[in-house]
């Protein structure tokens, strides 16, 4: 130690130290994507064409169309026509705004986004229920993903896979699955215990007790979770849009950039109208079929 | 008597880290609290031995931490014993594998439990049929096979409701139909029918016990009410900090108390409620079997009693008295016996409770005949019995004790 007063600035580590240290893990990484790159990206490559097909499809059919099937979508789950007119005419509005395109990309995007935490969250979730040791693992990996500011782990994704819609559907997931897994793991382990135990004592294997006991009556909790995963999905698009990921997000950071005021309003408003229209179809679809779990304690 | 269906043979179960390490200070008689305290292990039961009989119903009974719900999960390994052997028809159940064990639980033993354990997302006749469904029986079939059981409950007409929807009762129904529908042998019942308020609860007892009248299973039924176990057990096991007091049929337990423990337990029972007249009747002291009269005043002179109960070939006739018979004797007109020469004193059944017949005890003179239903007489009730059972109850603990000593 060069410096002798210790006591009035923190001992810290020699700059020169420190550069190294973060030389050499630049490198590392620039290395590992040079070397790997490639390769982890053609791993993505059935799901981006998936991605691409599927904005494809969004963009192409005819508007009215598109329309009718989102607002039978929302019918079907909530079964409301209040909120099935709240459909018809924001997507009118939006789409008389200008916004029809950035819209459809966004609603591609996300429903991506959304199958994919779904796909993986639940595994994570159930094994997380079934061993307090994944718990032990995963939570903290967890508080991680929910807690980093995004920008942080946009950078090795970029660095990685370059800038485009799988970088930002990877950001978009890291950000958006933590709630699908913390509470398919929080559901399973507050299914009553006697219930499961009934299961047991008449001969049920472990994958009659996960289908037909655990998932079922975890199914609430589930669907909640879903639901706080396509809102944090949709909060995360414009920080996507910072990494090519096109839609809703992009006319934002230009309103940003630009002090564009009307601009970003009437984006961000084409935003939350989408975020309303997936909570409250999502919230009702989950009261609707769980409506005979509610009121278990019955005197 | 034949091979025990059920027999368990020193069982152990000790709650903690490291269970095997405390056995050997358990076997040596160590305290639940010393163990507690030294190692940080708790002793749920210790050295249990039971043997239960194809088609008796056993009760197993204990206050609540003395361990009755964690050793009827022994029996279909729920919970595993730290040591100590279960064997089910020859079967040990220790030995199994777990593909084994599920198959051992689909098809040998079925469960009732204390808060239901209904499945509250699927209707009634699905939760009844859920056994079935384990198996991998198809659907008609086992829906049909539900119906028939909720029908036999008395829950017609309740298929399609969802557990949520129905009482407490009838949420209790559904569960002992469930365990009835998979025609497994035995039924385990942890504390089934504790959760029920009174009126309902002695009504399901009602119906466990014509149920079981027609099906004969191996019921083992655990229970805190020592009523309820007086009840419906063929024989009673008692329970204390893991440990087994005492085992023995309703009146061993209710006459003979093992131990302080039991007896306080049995000090608050209704005992009238609880004994048959079986258990307190005496054999008939004084019958006579003549076919005239004046036989029967011979006899019924030698007997040197004023009264006695006349049976023949087709079995109890009536009561007599020396008064009545000495009359008929004197009146010329009367040559044999008929209906006006008998007392009028009720016949009690053999398994009729204490309780019931109290009126009739009381209101005659005489001991009443005890009769089975063939009209054989079996004994005869003193009203001084019947009494006694009272006396017992309420008996100042310091009288016990000079009569002991004398």
């Amino acid at each position: 130690m060069a410096d002798s007063n210790w006591l009035t600035s923190f001992p810290e580590m020699e700059r020169s130290d420190l550069r190294a240290i973060k030389k050499a893990l630049d490198g590392a990484y620039r290395e590992f994507s040079r070397e790997y790159g490639e390769m982890i990206e053609s791993f993505f490559d059935p799901l981006l064409s998936f991605l691409v097909w599927f904005e494809k499809l969004l963009i192409s059919t005819p508007w009215f169309i598109v329309v009718a099937v989102c607002t039978a979508l929302v019918y079907l789950a909530s079964r409301s026509w209040k909120l099935s007119l709240g459909c018809v005419a924001s997507l009118l509005l939006i789409g008389y705004f200008g916004m029809w395109e950035d819209t459809m990309r966004t609603l591609s995007i996300i429903t991506v986004c959304t199958m994919v935490s779904i796909i993986l969250g639940i595994p994570i979730g159930i094994a997380m229920a079934r061993s307090n040791r994944v718990q032990s693992i995963v939570t903290p990996m967890l508080d991680i993903m929910q807690t980093m500011p995004a920008f942080v782990y946009l950078i090795p994704v970029v660095m990685l896979l370059g800038i485009g819609k799988i970088p930002g559907l990877i950001a978009v997931v890291i950000y958006a699955i933590p709630p699908v897994i913390r509470l398919t793991n929080l559901g399973i382990r507050l299914v009553d215990k006697e219930v499961l135990e009934a299961a047991t004592a008449f001969g049920a294997n472990r994958g009659q007790r996960l289908w037909g006991v655990q998932l079922p009556l975890a199914m609430p909790t589930i669907m909640a979770g879903i639901n706080q995963t396509i809102m944090m999905a949709l909060s995360m698009v414009v920080i996507a849009s910072m990494i090519g990921v096109k839609g809703l997000g992009q006319p934002v950071l230009k309103s940003i950039t630009n002090q564009y005021f009307t601009l970003g309003l009437l984006n961000g408003f084409a935003i939350v109208a989408l975020a309303i229209l997936f909570d409250r179809a999502s919230q009702a679809y989950a009261k609707r079929t769980n409506a005979h779990l509610g009121d278990f304690k019955h005197d | 008597m034949t091979k025990p269906l059920i027999e368990i043979s020193g069982l152990y179960k000790v709650f903690g880290r490291n269970p095997k390490s405390v056995m050997e200070r358990v076997k040596q008689g160590m305290s639940k609290d010393d163990v507690l305290a030294q190692t940080d292990h708790t002793v749920g039961l210790k050295d249990i031995n039971l043997k239960m009989e194809k088609g008796e119903i056993f009760v197993i009974m204990g206050l609540s931490g003395s361990g009755k719900s964690t050793l009827i999960r022994h029996f279909n390994r729920l919970i595993d014993p730290t040591e100590g052997k279960i064997m089910v028809e020859g079967i040990d159940v220790m030995q199994l594998n777990t593909k084994a064990l599920e198959e051992f639980r689909r098809n040998k033993m079925s469960m009732v439990f204390q808060r239901f354990g209904l499945m509250p997302h699927r209707t009634v006749v699905e939760n009844v049929a859920y056994g079935l469904e384990v198996k991998g029986m198809k659907k008609p079939e086992r829906l049909e096979k539900a119906q028939e059981w909720l029908d036999t409950v008395g829950l017609k007409g309740y298929e399609n409701q969802y557990p949520a929807q129905l009482s407490g009762g009838q949420q209790q129904r559904v569960g002992l139909s469930r365990a009835l529908c998979t025609d497994a042998e035995i039924l385990l019942m942890d504390e089934a029918f504790s959760a029920l308020d009174p009126l309902i609860r002695s009504e399901m007892q009602d119906q466990l016990i014509e149920l079981q009248e027609k099906l004969h299973k191996t019921i083992v039924f655990i229970t805190h009410d020592l009523d309820e176990a007086l009840r419906i057990g063929d024989r009673i096991a008692i329970l204390k900090d893991g440990v087994l007091v005492q085992q023995g049929t309703p009146h061993e337990i209710l006459l003979n108390p093992a131990d302080d423990y039991v007896e306080a337990f049995v000090k608050d029972v209704n005992r009238a409620r609880a004994l048959t007249v079986e258990t307190v009747m005496k054999p008939p002291l004084y019958r006579i079997t003549a076919e005239t009269i004046e036989e029967a005043l011979m006899q019924m002179k030698s007997l040197k009693h004023d009264y006695a109960y006349h049976v023949t070939e087709e079995g109890y006739q009536g009561l007599v008295t020396q008064e009545s018979l000495q009359d008929a004797v004197d009146d010329v007109s009367v040559s044999n016996f008929s209906d006006d020469i008998y007392e009028e004193v009720p016949a009690v059944l053999p398994d009729a409770v204490i309780e019931e017949i109290i009126p009739e005890t009381m209101s005659c003179e005489y001991s009443l005949p005890v009769v089975d239903e063939e009209g054989n007489l079996k004994g005869e009730l003193e009203r001084s019995a019947v009494a006694d059972i009272f006396a017992e109850g309420g008996e100042d603990p310091a009288e016990k004790e000079l009569e002991k000593a004398s």
